[in-house]
């Protein structure tokens, strides 16, 4: 998924009703509070950092694959930032940057 | 036995954020610390020492926390810098401790994989172990420390446990090891994510997870990150802590400066009347009762600022506040130091160090000035009180209220503009993402909070007083050399070099409206905006500007002054530059005269802007 897309969803509010207990892969970004699951993938996109850099920085901050996630809560304008526990710790990540990081949310019936 | 001729050894503290390394710090060296800047870099220097049992002396260094050895900001250069002994000016340490919260091993075990590739002895300290102990975490402590090849010791630095067992083995490290091959590189993505996984290995074999973990800081976080809630919390902490400024720290700061004056007016009857006396009164004793009497401001924002630190509801607040400060391009932690330089902008500006970033902490200093400071509303006072009728707009407003409240806006939307036009101008590419770990709620431990504050007011009166005091000195030469000839009727002030300066600007301050009055009292002025008041008084020749004196001056400028004028004079100090004690501070926090200077220029272009345009929009309107 390009950047474009991901912050044309977070524009949109609507495309945030994100797959909360709903199985499959998805983004970060567009999570709502209480998703939960795995992460499967960090591949960033040159924004503020390069992309390679980004990566570092995610995957140093503990978002690296194999980790579990949960959205804690977010930010009252546009939702954003989001805080998150990632595995034992907490961290707060904007939905831009959060859009380099792919989820395989857990199924209802697991949760 | 004592052996004399021991070299000292050299600890060097390592580890993630919030982990308690300055705890664990303060725990080691106690009182012995000094705090200094690293040569050439902006970044604070904590060194300590402390005597072994064995009588070796050690000195320790108290590193910027970071999550790995490749640095992102200036601090965590320093760190990589001098765990690889390559930091220009410092010996390397001869024994690293890398501290880790013994309830969150995860990250601090990839930074200490890297630190074994450095090569150098290291010791890994578990902080917090009784934290862990009561939620029930198990850790084999012996196969831990095989597997990072380091010894392992246990500590709870806010106790002083675990303190001497640390001093005993960094002591065996460093009589023992000696330094091996250094094979550290800057790792790629893989290297990291290799990293994690080797550290995911090492905790399944090695750690129990916690039987009773910590509910507690999820159930706050749910008030207190509450998208509504949380700012409203945040809102009532702030108001707590604004209040607590004026209500606690202005009465000190009054008393610490009457303080002063009757301390002048005792030395005053003792010296015979001359330049001594004026020396000593009103170049020395007012010069250090200008510096100490910030010190009651700047200790309140710092203890509301410790307690928001090691309460862990700093990142909380930079949270709940990065999208509003990020519309502006600055950093969801300018938040505090912006709003505390409505107080003033000294403790603002050293209050900027809760930013990481270089560039982002840069932009919240240059702008902190803007902010309506306290010492702005003597001045905005006596301009309204004179010059602004007292008339009723709308059928509820105040116009005289309605003008101060202006001006309070002027200066803030001002500051954010400003921002926003470095972030997109100069600093594009520097906006750095806002990431960070929200750690566990814990107490503040009131021994490191004093500490720290001890240390903040120490710096404070050393290193910015140095360069206030002698500033303020030269503002008092200014007005006060040389004296008026025999049988001169004008003020003293109008033949000093303070009324030549003012004579001579006068032509470039006409076309905003400014007389030679006002012109003679900005150089005193520039000493402390409200010291233009008692200027002002000075060239007008009421004197004393205290109660009647001030009726006095007021009722002057209404005759004297336009409301243009007037209103230029106001849109002047919404940004004047006028601070020594401002200028001195950005000097000692920046490192250098290149930032107080820029602040000085882009200040000094705007207030000369904004009063042209005022003065000139209101003679055009017909108010001249």
């Amino acid at each position: 998924m390009s950047e474009a897309l991901v912050l044309d969803a977070i524009a949109a509010p609507e495309a945030l009703e994100a797959p909360v207990g709903v199985a499959g892969a998805g983004l970060l970004s567009i999570a709502r509070v209480g998703a939960c699951g795995v992460i499967e993938r960090v591949s960033a996109f040159d924004g503020a950092l390069p992309a390679p850099e980004l990566e570092r920085r995610l995957l140093e901050l503990g978002f690296v694959e194999g980790a579990r996630i949960e959205v804690l809560e977010e930010g009252l304008f546009g939702r954003d930032p989001i805080a998150v526990r990632l595995d034992d710790t907490r961290v707060a990540i904007r939905r831009r940057e959060a859009a380099a990081i792919e989820i395989r949310f857990d199924s209802q019936a697991d949760a | 036995m004592t052996d004399t001729t021991l070299a000292p050894t050299r600890l060097a503290l390592v580890g993630n954020p919030n982990t308690g390394k300055t705890a664990l710090f303060n725990a080691l060296t106690g009182s012995r610390q000094k705090v200094a800047n690293y040569a050439g870099v902006t970044v604070e220097r904590k060194e300590g020492v402390l005597t072994s049992p064995s009588g070796r002396v050690i000195h320790v260094l108290d590193l910027p926390g970071t999550y790995s050895l490749r640095a992102r900001s200036p601090d965590e250069a320093v760190t990589r810098d001098a765990v690889l002994g390559r930091l220009a000016g410092e010996t390397p340490p001869d024994v690293i401790v890398c501290v880790a919260d013994a309830t969150n091993l995860r990250l601090v075990l990839r930074l200490a994989l890297e630190l074994k590739q450095v090569g150098r002895p290291f010791v890994l300290a578990l902080n917090m172990f009784d934290i862990a102990q009561r939620q029930g975490l198990r850790i084999d402590l012996e196969g831990l420390s095989r597997e990072i090849g380091a010894p392992i010791v246990t500590t709870v630095a806010t106790r002083k446990r675990g303190i001497e067992d640390l001093v005993l083995q960094a002591e065996a490290l460093a009589d023992s090891m000696p330094a091996g091959e250094n094979v550290w590189h800057e790792p790629s993505a893989a290297e990291i994510r290799a990293a994690h996984g080797e550290a995911q290995r090492i905790m399944k074999a090695h750690v129990r997870p916690a039987e009773r973990p910590d509910t507690w800081t999820s159930r706050i976080d749910r008030v207190l990150l509450h998208p509504v809630g949380g700012l409203l919390i945040l809102s009532t902490v702030m108001f707590v802590m604004f209040q607590a400024v004026f209500a606690w720290a202005t009465p000190v700061a009054d008393l610490i400066e009457a303080g002063f004056v009757g301390l002048g007016g005792l030395v005053a009857t003792v010296t015979p009347d001359g330049l001594l006396r004026s020396l000593l009164v009103d170049g020395l004793i007012a010069g250090v009762g200008s510096v100490l009497v910030f010190l009651p401001q700047i200790l309140t924002v710092f203890f509301f600022i410790l307690l928001l630190e090691d309460s862990g509801y700093m990142a909380r607040a930079a949270f709940l506040m990065d999208r509003i400060m990020g519309s502006a391009g600055l950093h969801g932690r300018a938040f505090i130091p912006l709003l505390s330089s409505h107080a003033c902008a000294i403790p603002g500006v050293m209050a900027a160090r809760v930013i990481d970033q270089k560039h982002d902490r840069l932009t919240t200093i240059l702008i902190a000035p803007l902010m309506t400071c306290s010492a702005r509303i003597p001045v905005y006072t006596l301009i309204i009180g004179a010059l602004i009728p007292r008339t009723t707009v709308w059928g509820f407003l105040n116009l005289q209220g309605l003008v101060m409240f202006g001006l309070y806006a002027a200066g803030i939307l001002s500051g954010l503009l400003v921002a926003f036009v470095i972030r997109t101008l100069f600093w594009r590419t520097a906006s750095e993402p806002f990431m960070m770990e929200l750690p566990t709620y814990r107490w503040p431990d009131p021994e490191n909070v004093l500490r720290n504050l001890w240390q903040r007011g120490m710096i404070f009166i050393n290193r910015a007083g140095r360069i206030i005091l002698p500033l303020m000195v030269l503002v008092w030469v200014l007005s006060t050399f040389p004296y008026p000839p025999e049988g001169a009727t004008g003020p003293a002030i109008d033949y000093s070099f303070a009324g030549m300066i003012g004579h001579f600007i006068q032509p470039l301050l006409a076309p905003i409206g400014f007389n030679w009055q006002m012109s003679i009292a900005l150089v005193p002025g520039m000493a402390a905006r409200e010291v233009a008041v008692a200027a002002l008084g000075t060239v007008y020749a009421v004197g004393d500007v205290e109660g009647a004196g001030q009726v006095a001056l007021a009722s002057i400028l209404q005759t004297q002054w336009s409301l243009a004028t007037g209103l230029s004079f106001l849109a002047w100090y919404v940004f004047a530059p006028q601070c020594v004690a401002t200028l001195g501070v950005v000097k000692r926090e920046t490192n250098g005269w290149l930032w107080p200077t820029v602040m000085f220029s882009y200040m000094f272009a705007l207030a000369y802007l904004a009063s042209l345009a005022t003065y000139r929009g209101t003679v055009a309107l017909g108010w001249g």
